[in-house]
C-alpha cells in the first residue's frame, strides 16, 4: 500500500512485471493449450499440421504479450492517433488493391506473416475513441455534435471492412464501438433511435448484402432450407454438438470431425469438435475459462486509478472485443446465430488471431501493471 | 473534478451493466449446451452414428440342392472377379485397354466399365469380370505390378453341375427383377448381385434356399469410404433341399433320348417318389444365371424340340393305347367284362353309318382282355369302351391319378383332359357323341395326359392299388398311401396284359424286354396321332408316317414296370413324333428301367 502513496512515480521493468496478472496470463496458457490438443485430435493425433505451428504461434503471441505490457502505458496514449490513421490508410491499400486486380484481399503480406488491417482496427478504434471520449467532458458526449466525430471515426474503417466483404469484422468493430459510446455516456434513446434507423433501413441494406452473406442468413433462419449445401455446416456442427452429451465422445475419438463430416474442424468450428470429444462438461469448462479472462478484464478496468479514464476505457473496450469473439463464435456454431466467419481465439487455428488477442492482453496488462498511478498525458 | 467523477461514474456503472448482460449471454451459451448436449443429445448421438455407419447387407450362401444319394446338384461355387478402384489406377484407359486384351472384352463391356467408374466415387471397386479362370487369375496375380488397383475379389455363384439333365426340375436362379422387388420385401433383395429363384425348385422353394441376411456395419467418412468394420452379423444359411431323384438314373434317362425329344419321368410305385424326371432336350442352366445371352436365348425359344419346356408336365398328348389299361380296368372293376368276355376283331367295327378300324387292319380274331392288351386290339376296346360308357372311363381316370395336378412343388403343370358329357358340355357347349366314346376307349379323341400322370396311374395300377401321388421331396419316411379299393384279381389280369405286351409272344414290345436275367417287365405302347395324313398328301405319295415333316409325326408312348413279380420302378416315356411307341419308346424305357434295377435304388 506504499505505492499507492507515490501515484505519479513511474515503476521500473522489474516492478511492471511484477506487477502483472499472473493467473490471468496462466488461464490464457490454459485455453491456448486446449486449442493445441484440440488441433492435436482433428489432424488425427498428429502435432503436424496444425497444433505444433499453432503452439510456435502462441509462443510468439506470448513473448509479444510480455513485450507489450511492458511497456508503459502512456505510449498506447501517443500512438493512439497515428495507429489509428495508418491501419486505416492500409485497409483502404488493401481494398484498393483488390479492386485495382490484385484479388480480393484481406491482407498485406510481410513476407513472414500476412498482416490483416481490419484485426488491427479492432485495436486501433477502440484506442482512438478511448483518446477522444477520455478528452472530453460528458456534455460533450451527450450532445448530437459530440458523437459525430467519434461516429465517422467508427463509419469509415467499418464501411471499408464491410467492403471486403467482411461482414463479421465489420459487424465486431460496431458493436465494440455501440459499447465504448454507451459507456461514455451516450444516451440510451440515441442508441434505441439509431436501432430503429437500422431496421427501417434492413430492406434496402439487404440489396448491399453478397449472394453468399444472404445465404448465410437465410441457413441460419432456416438450417433445413438446404440440407446439403448452406445449411449442411451448421447441421453437423449440431450434431457433433449434440452427440457429444454429457461427457464426449472422448480425446481423439470425434467422429463427425474425424470422418470429415464436420466442416472447418480446426478454425471456426473448433468449439464443436472439443465439445464432441469432451462434451457439454467441456464446453462449459472453455466458457467458464473466459468469463473468468473476462471478469479479469472487467476487474482490471475497475482497479486501475480512476483518474485513468482513458486506460478503462482501452480495458474495456478490448476486453469487450474479447467478449465478441467468444460469444459470436460459440453462439454461431451452436446454431444462435448466422455463420458470419469469427474464429474462437486462442483456440482456432490461426495466426492474426493469437497476435490479435495477445497484443489486446497486453496492452489490458499495460494499464493493470501501472495500475496505481495516473496517467502522464 | 465533480463533473469528471460523473463521467467516470457513468462508465463504471454501465460497465456493471454490460458485464452483467455479458455474464447472462455466457449462462445462454450454456443453457444452448445443455439443450443441445443433454436434451437433444440422444437424438443427435443417432445422427452422429447414422452419419458414420453404414450397414450393408451380406447374402447368405444358398441351400443345397441334393440328389436322394446326397450327390449335389445346385452348389455355390467360388466365383473370382477382377475388380478395379479408380483411385489406385494411374492411368485407367491404359490399364483398360490392356485388361481387354487379356481378359477378351468386348468393346461394349469396356464402355459399360467406364460408365459404371465415372458413376461411382474413385474409391468404389469397379467389377471387369467375372468368373475368371485359373489361367485369367494366375495372369493377373503375376502382372499385379502393372495394374495397380486392381484386385480379385471372392464371391459365390450359383452353379449346376449336371447342367441340362437337372435343368427341368431344378430351374435356375438369376437376377432379381423390378417385380421381384414389388412382391417381396426381403431386404436381401437390395444387394448389388444377389440371385434369386426365376423358374423350377430355386423357385418354389427359394425361401428355403435363400437364407437370411447377415449385416456388417461399417463406420465411413463423410465422403463415403469404409473406414474400418464395427460390427458383423453372419447370416443364416439357406436351408439345403434333398430331391427324391437319382442322379444316375436322371442322367441314364436324359442320355437314353439321344436325339429325340421327349419326356421320361420313373416312380417308386410304392412311395411316389419320383425317381427321374427329364424333358429332352434340355438346357444348360448356368447360362442364365448371370444373363443369358439374346443369342443363346433366341436359339432356345426358336427350337423346334421346345428345350425350355418341360415336357414332362406341361407337355399334354393323347396317351394312345396306354389308356387302354385304364379302360380295361374300369370295365373289369364295373363288371362290364371278365377275362371270360371276348371280342372278334375283323379289323374293323361299324357304329351308326361310321367304321372304326383296328390298327391292324386283317384283324386279330377272337380275343379276351389279356390277349387284347398284349394286342392293343382297338376293336375290343370300341365295344368295350361302348358297353362301360364315357363315365365309368373318366371316373377311373381320375382315380388312378389322371386329370389331376400334383403338388410337386413345380410350375406350369398341366392337367390333361379326361373328357367326360359334363366336361364337353362345359368346355365346348356341344353334347356328347356316341362315336367320342368309342375313340376315348383307345384313348384318343379328346383325352390328353402328361408322363408324370401316366406313370402315376401305371404306378397306383402295379402297385397294388395304392394311391401314391408323385413326390419330389425326400422325407425320412413316406406317407401312407390310400387303398383305392380295387379288386386285386382285377389288377393282376390287367398286369398280366402289360406283362404279355413285353414278354409274350407276338407282343406289342417284346423286342423292348430287358437285357437282365431275372427281372421281367411289363409295359404298354401308345402311339398318337399329330396329324391325319391328308387327302391331298397321299395324292403326293406321302402314305406312311415317316415321310411326313418331323413336327407333324406320331408321338410315341411306352409305359413299363419292373420287375414284374413285385414291382418297384415304373416308366412313362413320351418321344415326340417318335412314331412308334414300341420302335422309339420302348427300347428307352427299358434302357431306363435296367438301369434302376442294376443301381437298386432305395
Amino acid at each position: 500500500m506504499v505505492m499507492l502513496l507515490n501515484k505519479n512515480q513511474e515503476l521500473s521493468l522489474k516492478e511492471r512485471f511484477l506487477h502483472l496478472n499472473f493467473v490471468f496470463i496462466g488461464i490464457i496458457v490454459v485455453l491456448a493449450f486446449i486449442g493445441c490438443a484440440t488441433l492435436y485430435s482433428v489432424a488425427g493425433g498428429s502435432f503436424s499440421p496444425w497444433a505444433l505451428n499453432q503452439g510456435v504461434r502462441f509462443g510468439v503471441g506470448l513473448i509479444i504479450l510480455f513485450a507489450v505490457a511492458l511497456i508503459p502505458p502512456e505510449f498506447y496514449y501517443k500512438v493512439a492517433t497515428p495507429f489509428y490513421v495508418v491501419t486505416l490508410m492500409m485497409l483502404i491499400f488493401v481494398d484498393v488493391a483488390g479492386h485495382i486486380g490484385m484479388g480480393a484481399q484481406r491482407w498485406i503480406n510481410l513476407g513472414f506473416f500476412n498482416l490483416q488491417p481490419s484485426e488491427l482496427m479492432k485495436i486501433a478504434i477502440v484506442l482512438e475513441l478511448a483518446k477522444y471520449f477520455s478528452n472530453v467532458p460528458l456534455e460533450t458526449t451527450r450532445t448530437i455534435k459530440g458523437i459525430i466525430i467519434p461516429a465517422v471515426l467508427v463509419a469509415v474503417p467499418v464501411a471499408f471492412i464491410m467492403l471486403q466483404p467482411d461482414l463479421g469484422t465489420s459487424l465486431m468493430i460496431l458493436f465494440c464501438a455501440v459499447f465504448l459510446f454507451y459507456i461514455a455516456g451516450v444516451q440510451w434513446w440515441k442508441f434505441v433511435l439509431a436501432g430503429g434507423a437500422i431496421v427501417a433501413a434492413m430492406p434496402i441494406l439487404w440489396h448491399f448484402l453478397h449472394g453468399y452473406q444472404k445465404d448465410r442468413i437465410l441457413t441460419f433462419l432456416d438450417p433445413e432450407r438446404d440440407p446439403l449445401r448452406a445449411g449442411y455446416h451448421i447441421i453437423q456442427a449440431k450434431i457433433a454438438l449434440g452427440s457429444g452429451g454429457i461427457w464426449g465422445k472422448g480425446f481423439l475419438s470425434g467422429t463427425q470431425s474425424h470422418l470429415n463430416f464436420l466442416p472447418e474442424p480446426h478454425t471456426d468450428f473448433i468449439f464443436t469438435t472439443f465439445s464432441e470429444e469432451f462434451g457439454m462438461l467441456g464446453g462449459v469448462v472453455i466458457l467458464f475459462l473466459n468469463l473468468i479472462l473476462i471478469s479479469y478484464g472487467y476487474w482490471f478496468a475497475f482497479r486501475i486509478h480512476n483518474s485513468n479514464y482513458f486506460g478503462k476505457m482501452v480495458i474495456l473496450g478490448l476486453n469487450t472485443n474479447y467478449f465478441l469473439y467468444v460469444f459470436i463464435n460459440i453462439a454461431m456454431v451452436t446454431g444462435l446465430l448466422p455463420v458470419v466467419g469469427i474464429p474462437l481465439p486462442l483456440i482456432s487455428y490461426g495466426g492474426t488471431v493469437i497476435l490479435s488477442v495477445m497484443t489486446s492482453f497486453g496492452i489490458m496488462l499495460s494499464f493493470y501493471a501501472n495500475r496505481d498511478r495516473e496517467l502522464k498525458k | 473534478m465533480k463533473k469528471s467523477n460523473h463521467k467516470l461514474r457513468i462508465l463504471l456503472k454501465r460497465s456493471l451493466i454490460v458485464f452483467s448482460v455479458n455474464i447472462l449471454l455466457f449462462f445462454a451459451l450454456i443453457g444452448r449446451l445443455y439443450y443441445l448436449q443433454i436434451y437433444q443429445g440422444e437424438k443427435y448421438a443417432l445422427l452422429s452414428d447414422s452419419n458414420r455407419t453404414s450397414r450393408r447387407l451380406v447374402s447368405p450362401p444358398r441351400g443345397i440342392i441334393t440328389d436322394r444319394n446326397g450327390v449335389e446338384l445346385a452348389v455355390n461355387n467360388q466365383n473370382f472377379q477382377a475388380m478395379l478402384i479408380p483411385e489406385q489406377s494411374r492411368h485407367i484407359d491404359g490399364q483398360l485397354s490392356s485388361l481387354q486384351a487379356i481378359l477378351h472384352l468386348s468393346d461394349d463391356e469396356v464402355a459399360h466399365i467406364k460408365k459404371d467408374i465415372s458413376h461411382h466415387r474413385r474409391f468404389v471397386p469397379v467389377k471387369i469380370k467375372d468368373n475368371l479362370s485359373w489361367d485369367e487369375i494366375a495372369y493377373l496375380m503375376l502382372n499385379n505390378s502393372q495394374y495397380p488397383g486392381l484386385i480379385i475379389d471372392e464371391g459365390l455363384i450359383r452353379t449346376y453341375p449336371y447342367k441340362e439333365y437337372t435343368a427341368h426340375p431344378l430351374g435356375y436362379v438369376g437376377a432379381v427383377s423390378e417385380a421381384d422387388l414389388q412382391k417381396d420385401e426381403d431386404p436381401l433383395l437390395q444387394v448389388p448381385g444377389f440371385k434369386i429363384g426365376k423358374s423350377g425348385f430355386e423357385k418354389t422353394y427359394d425361401n428355403i434356399l435363400r437364407g437370411r441376411a447377415g449385416a456388417v456395419t461399417y463406420e465411413v467418412n463423410a465422403y463415403g469410404r469404409i473406414m474400418r468394420e464395427i460390427e458383423k452379423t453372419d447370416g443364416v444359411r439357406g436351408q439345403d433341399l434333398d430331391l427324391t431323384i437319382d442322379i444316375r438314373l436322371q442322367k441314364k434317362a436324359y442320355e437314353a433320348f439321344g436325339n429325340e425329344s421327349g419326356a421320361a419321368v420313373v416312380l417308386d410305385v410304392n412311395t411316389g417318389e419320383i425317381l427321374a424326371f427329364v424333358s429332352v432336350p434340355s438346357f444348360d442352366p448356368n447360362l442364365f444365371v448371370d444373363g443369358i445371352s439374346v443369342k443363346n436365348w433366341n436359339s432356345l425359344i426358336n427350337d423346334e424340340k421346345t428345350p425350355m419346356t418341360d415336357k414332362a408336365i406341361a407337355g399334354q398328348y393323347s396317351p394312345g393305347s396306354t389308356f387302354k389299361i385304364v379302360v380295361a380296368l374300369a370295365a373289369l372293376e364295373a363288371g362290364v367284362i371278365t377275362t371270360n368276355t371276348t371280342s372278334f376283331c375283323s379289323g374293323k367295327m361299324k357304329l351308326g353309318n361310321h367304321y372304326f378300324h383296328c390298327w391292324k387292319h386283317s384283324g386279330h380274331g377272337h380275343l379276351n382282355v389279356i390277349e387284347a392288351i398284349k394286342n392293343s386290339c382297338d376293336i375290343f376296346f370300341y365295344e368295350t369302351a361302348l358297353k362301360l360308357g364315357i363315365e365309368k372311363i373318366a371316373e377311373m381316370s381320375h382315380r388312378l391319378g389322371l386329370g389331376e395336378i400334383y403338388d410337386i412343388g413345380l410350375e406350369n403343370q398341366k392337367a390333361g383332359v379326361i373328357p367326360d358329357k359334363k366336361w364337353k358340355q362345359t368346355a365346348l357347349k356341344q353334347p356328347w357323341q356316341q362315336g367320342e366314346t368309342v375313340i376315348a376307349g383307345i384313348g384318343q379323341g379328346y383325352v390328353l395326359v402328361t408322363p408324370l400322370q401316366l406313370v402315376t396311374m401305371l404306378s397306383r395300377v402295379v402297385n397294388g392299388g395304392y394311391e401314391i401321388t408323385p413326390t419330389f421331396i425326400k422325407k425320412d419316411k413316406p406317407p401312407e398311401a390310400k387303398k383305392l379299393k380295387l379288386k386285386k384279381e382285377n389288377l393282376e389280369i390287367v398286369k398280366q396284359g402289360m406283362f404279355e405286351v413285353v414278354n409274350g409272344v407276338g407282343g406289342t414290345a417284346a423286342r423292348a424286354k430287358l437285357k437282365l436275367k431275372d427281372v421281367k417287365m411289363g409295359g404298354k405302347t401308345g402311339t398318337t396321332q399329330v396329324r391325319r395324313i391328308s387327302l391331298k398328301e397321299r395324292a403326293q405319295g406321302i402314305r406312311r408316317d415317316e415321310d411326313l415333316p418331323w413336327k407333324y409325326r406320331n408321338h410315341a408312348w411306352f409305359m413299363a414296370y419292373a420287375p414284374h413279380d413285385n414291382p418297384k420302378y415304373a416308366v412313362a416315356v413320351i418321344v415326340e413324333h417318335g412314331r412308334s411307341g414300341s420302335g422309339v419308346a420302348a427300347p428307352i424305357a427299358s434302357k431306363i428301367l435296367e438301369e434302376a434295377i442294376k443301381l437298386d435304388i432305395r
